[in-house]
């Protein structure tokens, strides 16, 4: 190794801890950490192929193959008889998003595991303000995903008005960072890696096929009353109901207002439960182990 | 009387009814390598969550230079820089790359970023590897880019938690002399956990923590001879055989 500096300034700080942050300096952090997601997302090219397959194995095959069966009739924001494929486009859309949601947090857990989350918790920048920038770089690479898809689906014939994609964005936006706080939160309390597989059975699937992604609620509600409930206070069922509206230059206020309570309160309770006095990581005891 | 960089007042933590710390005070002053020495179990990443605040302080105080660790966490891990027991380097991304998403998380410009980051890997001598991803470097290369890092946002502490655990003996001998020469060139203070006696020298500072507890602190010659043995390896021996006495050694 090499012999130390000559120069002092250069190794000790400068830096006066009482000046606190600019919001130059808070805009530099979630700018990496943006570009940090963005980086592994790219370097991951199995993780891209398979979030855009998965929706499309749906729309060229399940669609294809329920078409007949499953008839929807003129129902908001639709104003003519439209394709199952076309119905199940917005479903698919925040399928990408819940299973990227989901992909986070099970990337928080394997950071945890591995150490690398630490050096995003001893950053001097507020917690909450750490965990929302996670939050907002795990929904930019949402987006990605998202218009990827819509770009194929477009060659399926699925075209919704051209002002569709640019409207579509900030319910995307909102949608992404319901679900990924909703990964976020259960980040915080799998406890290893091996427990993931769990939440594809407890909390992805329940949460897809109970809610409007893939058939009319009007339609459950005729085969099963509870279950009609179930899917209406699903806030998937909300997600897909705000990109469907928003595609089609609509705005389905119930559904915007309960994916923002939604948001707000998942992304509460997992800033909670990242608080070092009050979360679960302390009641563990698991930072010095295995954190 | 000066600040001290670090200082540990009556520090207490529990695991539900098992207690990991019990009442460890001690302090690091600036320019200062200390050794905070224990057997595996004794603590030292316990009380390592609690000064980077990846725990809540139950009972007592930590304050990083005149930061309270709990009440001012913004500022205090500021100036603190470290380096965990587990590897924390993203090993998909290159060594240039992890030191510039460390650089984004203390807010530091991407121009000055890379400026730092040239200077503090051609100080480590590794400048040449700066765009290899973390993954093809050594266990030893790998330790070096971690200390580099905590170093890049020119922090006034250094804390590293067993950081030569893994690493052949050239390695760790490369890095302890790296580590002293900062303390010594640039008056950082560092805590040094470890449970290798050879890694403490003469004229460093040490903890002994045992079980939890602090059974001597203060400079290493004093700490030997208050156990009226001749070597440090004799009287850790001593203070944890015996474990009923505490050496307090100015």
């Amino acid at each position: 190794m090499n012999s130390a500096v000559s120069n002092r300034q250069s190794v000790i700080s400068t830096v006066d801890p009482h000046s606190g942050f600019s919001p130059r300096q808070f805009a530099i952090c979630l700018k990496g950490i943006v570009w940090r997601e963005s980086l592994r997302f790219l370097h991951q090219r199995e993780r891209f192929i398979s979030a855009l397959v998965r929706p499309l194995v749906w729309l060229f095959i399940f669609a294809a193959g329920f078409r007949q069966v499953l008839g929807v009739s003129i129902i908001p924001p639709y104003q003519t008889y439209i394709l199952y494929a076309e119905y199940i486009t917005p479903g698919l859309i925040a399928m990408i998003q819940l299973f990227n949601g989901m992909q986070s947090s099970l990337s928080m857990v394997y950071d945890r595991e591995m150490g690398n989350m630490r050096t995003l918790l001893v950053s001097p920048f507020p917690r909450w303000y750490l965990l929302c920038s996670k939050l907002v770089a795990g929904t930019a690479v949402s987006l990605l995903q998202v218009y990827a898809f819509l770009l194929i689906a477009r060659f399926w014939d699925i075209g919704p008005p051209p002002i569709g994609y640019l409207l579509i964005l900030p319910a995307l936006v909102l949608s992404g960072l319901m679900l990924g706080a909703l990964g976020m939160l259960i980040s915080s309390v799998i406890k290893q890696l091996e427990n993931f597989a769990g939440v594809m059975n407890f909390v992805i699937f329940p949460m897809f096929f109970a809610s409007s992604a893939l058939y009319p609620l009007w339609q459950v509600r005729e085969s099963s009353p509870l279950l009609y409930s179930v899917c209406k206070f699903n806030p998937f069922t909300h997600a897909v109901e705000l990109i469907r509206f928003a595609l089609y230059a609509q705005v389905n206020w119930t559904s915007l207002a309960v994916v923002c309570g939604c948001t707000a309160l998942f992304m509460l309770s997992a800033i909670l439960a990242y608080d070092p006095s009050r979360g679960f990581l302390a009641r563990r005891g698991e930072a010095a182990g295995a954190a | 009387m000066t600040t001290p960089m670090l200082s540990v007042e009556a520090v207490s933590h529990s695991y539900g009814a098992r207690r990991a710390l019990d009442s460890v005070t001690f302090a690091v002053a600036p320019a200062t390598f200390a050794v905070l020495l224990g057997l595996n179990g004794a603590g030292k990443s316990t009380l390592f969550a609690l000064i980077t605040r990846l725990y809540a302080t139950q009972r007592g105080r930590i304050q990083i230079f005149d930061h309270d660790v709990e009440r001012a966490s913004g500022e205090a891990l500021r100036i603190l820089g470290v380096v965990f027991q587990s590897r924390t380097l993203d090993l998909d991304l290159s060594v240039m790359q992890n030191l510039m998403y460390h650089a984004a998380l203390h807010g530091i410009r991407k121009r000055e970023a890379k400026t730092r980051a040239d200077e503090v890997l051609a100080r480590i001598a590794l400048n040449d590897r700066a765009y290899d991803k973390v993954r093809s470097l050594s266990g030893g290369q790998m330790r070096r880019v971690e200390i580099a890092r905590a170093l890049l946002h020119r922090p006034r502490l250094l804390v590293l938690d067993e950081p030569t655990v893994g690493l052949d003996i050239n390695s760790r001998a490369d890095i302890l002399r790296y580590v002293r020469q900062l303390v010594a060139d640039h008056g950082i203070g560092v805590l040094w956990a470890t449970h290798l006696i050879d890694e403490v020298a003469d004229n460093d500072d040490v903890v002994v923590l045992h079980q939890g507890r602090v059974l001597a602190h203060g400079a290493v010659s004093r700490v030997v001879e208050g156990c009226g043995v001749t070597n440090v390896r004799d009287a850790f021996t001593r203070l944890t055989r015996s474990d009923h006495s505490t050496v307090e050694a100015g």
